[in-house]
């Protein structure tokens, strides 16, 4: 069987695993996101939190995929089998890049634009909603595309753990020792990754142009 | 001329209250902003930044800061709009102590321009200059109308320039924005932060040269740092010149050269010292 010809006697279950895998990643990334950007905005003014969950955050990155979806699967209300595990690996895993970025985006903002918001007299909050979100949007984005194809190509992995997606062909087509099988899991994953790089890229350079 | 070395006014430091006579000024009138033996300094460094600062400015003067680098003329400055508050003494600006002051409501009173300008880069021309207005929930009408105005004030048509943003200006215009944005409440005092030291000698010597016109005719009352004598003789009403942390001479920029100071001899010869320069 060539990979064509497994294509097309598959399409519907293959498009309905790039749905599930669409869904996973874009759950997972938008818990990652509202919990990093926050907290990035919160260690901008607390440097003990910033060591505390920049460290954690890169220790979640270091551990290998499979062995993190493992560890879950026992620890109760966000362990056992299926794709609730899954979004919460896949969160832990997008963190670091946005955490990282919204961070870096908003310290790196010119001193003397800061002084001036300061002796303008806005207040801190004003400061951060009006000059240094802004100015951090486009680094902060950078790191969400990031997170966004990390999360894409590791949530193939979530399969392990039964939380479907085109993991799931992946794992089968291993297990068949069919290349055809494999790939009809493979070419979707690296077009989904494809297409939201570009597309965030897009976003990325509007921001940064305004 | 009045010229006195810091360790003298040692001597007479007892009282702490409000009130201690301002030991350099000149002025009869309520001086708009009093520094009352203010001392800063900064955990973990022994030295203060500033000590025992004692000094009144007067309404429409404009005092030039002038000292080397590390000198503290800029913490000197910062300490007026509360950008630092005081170790120790008071800084009393119209009357009341910084420290009496909300932070907040003192910084959007005075107007603030600092090196490079500072511009909001995400923000237009007319954005940036209408900033404490609009802080201020000043109305749009009156907000557009107030931002033309200043536009022309410093010499820039609002119709070339309201749009732009501040990568799109040359650095003697994004400073000239600068000035603007800062006069936008129309505030009655204007702290200025070596402001025009990174443009180009001959853009620098422009807008001096209008500033002081400028100035003049705007009847603020200035405080301006820098390490330039010939710039502080320039715009200066009056010079005090700052080493290590204290002041070691205050005089009208006729008088201040004749000053026998060592430091006042050091900057004057930074004057000299082109060869082939008309004397």
């Amino acid at each position: 069987m060539t990979p064509w010809t497994f294509f097309i006697t598959h399409r519907s279950e293959i498009w309905s695993a790039t749905l599930d895998h669409i869904a996973l990643v874009l759950i997972a990334m938008s818990f990652a996101i509202v919990i990093a950007v926050p907290l990035g905005m919160l260690i901008v003014q607390h440097p003990a939190l910033r060591t505390f969950s920049l460290g954690l955050a890169s220790i979640f990155q270091t551990i290998p995929s499979l062995a993190l979806f493992g560890f879950l699967i026992p620890i109760p209300l966000i362990g056992g089998i299926g794709p609730r595990t899954a979004i919460v690996a896949l969160v832990l895993y997008a963190l670091l890049p946005i955490l990282r970025n919204t961070y870096v985006g908003l310290t790196s903002i010119d001193p003397a634009v800061l002084e001036a918001a300061e002796a303008m007299g806005m207040t801190d909050t004003q400061i951060l909603t009006r000059v240094r979100l802004p100015l951090a949007l486009g680094i902060i984005l950078a790191g969400i595309r990031t997170a966004t194809v990390i999360t894409i190509g590791v949530a193939t992995i979530a399969a392990a753990i039964g939380a479907g997606g085109l993991g799931t062909f992946i794992f089968r087509g291993v297990a068949m020792v069919s290349d055809a099988v494999i790939l009809a899991g493979a070419i979707p994953a690296a077009l989904l990754a494809i297409i939201a790089d570009l597309f965030l890229a897009l976003i990325e350079r509007r921001l940064r142009l305004q | 001329m009045h010229y006195d070395k810091p360790p003298m006014r040692h001597v007479n430091s007892s009282s702490t209250g409000p009130g201690n006579e301002a030991s350099i000024s000149s002025a009869t009138a309520d001086p708009i902003i009093a520094f009352q033996e203010v001392t800063y300094s900064v955990k973990g460094r022994s030295a203060p930044l500033l000590s025992q600062i004692s000094m009144a400015v007067n309404s429409g003067e404009t005092l030039v800061l002038l000292g080397r680098s590390g000198s503290g003329k800029t913490t000197l400055l910062r300490l007026i709009n509360r950008m630092l508050a005081p170790s120790s003494g008071q800084v009393v600006v119209e009357g009341k102590s910084t420290t009496d002051w909300d932070a907040i409501r003192l910084r959007r009173h005075i107007g603030y321009v600092i090196q490079e300008a500072g511009l909001f880069p995400h923000f237009t021309v007319a954005e940036n200059v209408g900033l404490v207005p609009k802080l201020e929930r000043w109305d749009p009408a009156r907000i557009a109308a107030r931002t033309n105005e200043l536009l022309l004030i410093v010499g820039l048509d609002p119709k070339e320039f309201a749009s732009r943003r501040p990568a799109q200006l040359s650095g003697g215009q994004r400073q000239r924005v600068g000035v603007a944005r800062a006069l936008g409440a129309d505030p009655s005092i204007l702290l200025m932060d070596e402001p025009f030291g990174a443009l180009d000698p001959v853009t620098r010597a422009e807008l001096q040269r209008e500033f002081s016109e400028l100035a003049r005719r705007l009847g603020k009352t200035i405080v301006f740092v820098t390490h330039d004598l010939r710039e502080a003789l320039l715009l200066a009403s009056r010079i005090v010149l700052l080493e290590n942390g204290k002041i070691v001479a205050s005089a009208k920029p006729q008088e201040f050269l004749r000053i026998d100071h060592p430091e006042v001899k050091a900057f004057a010869a930074s004057l000299q010292a082109v060869p082939g320069a008309p004397a």
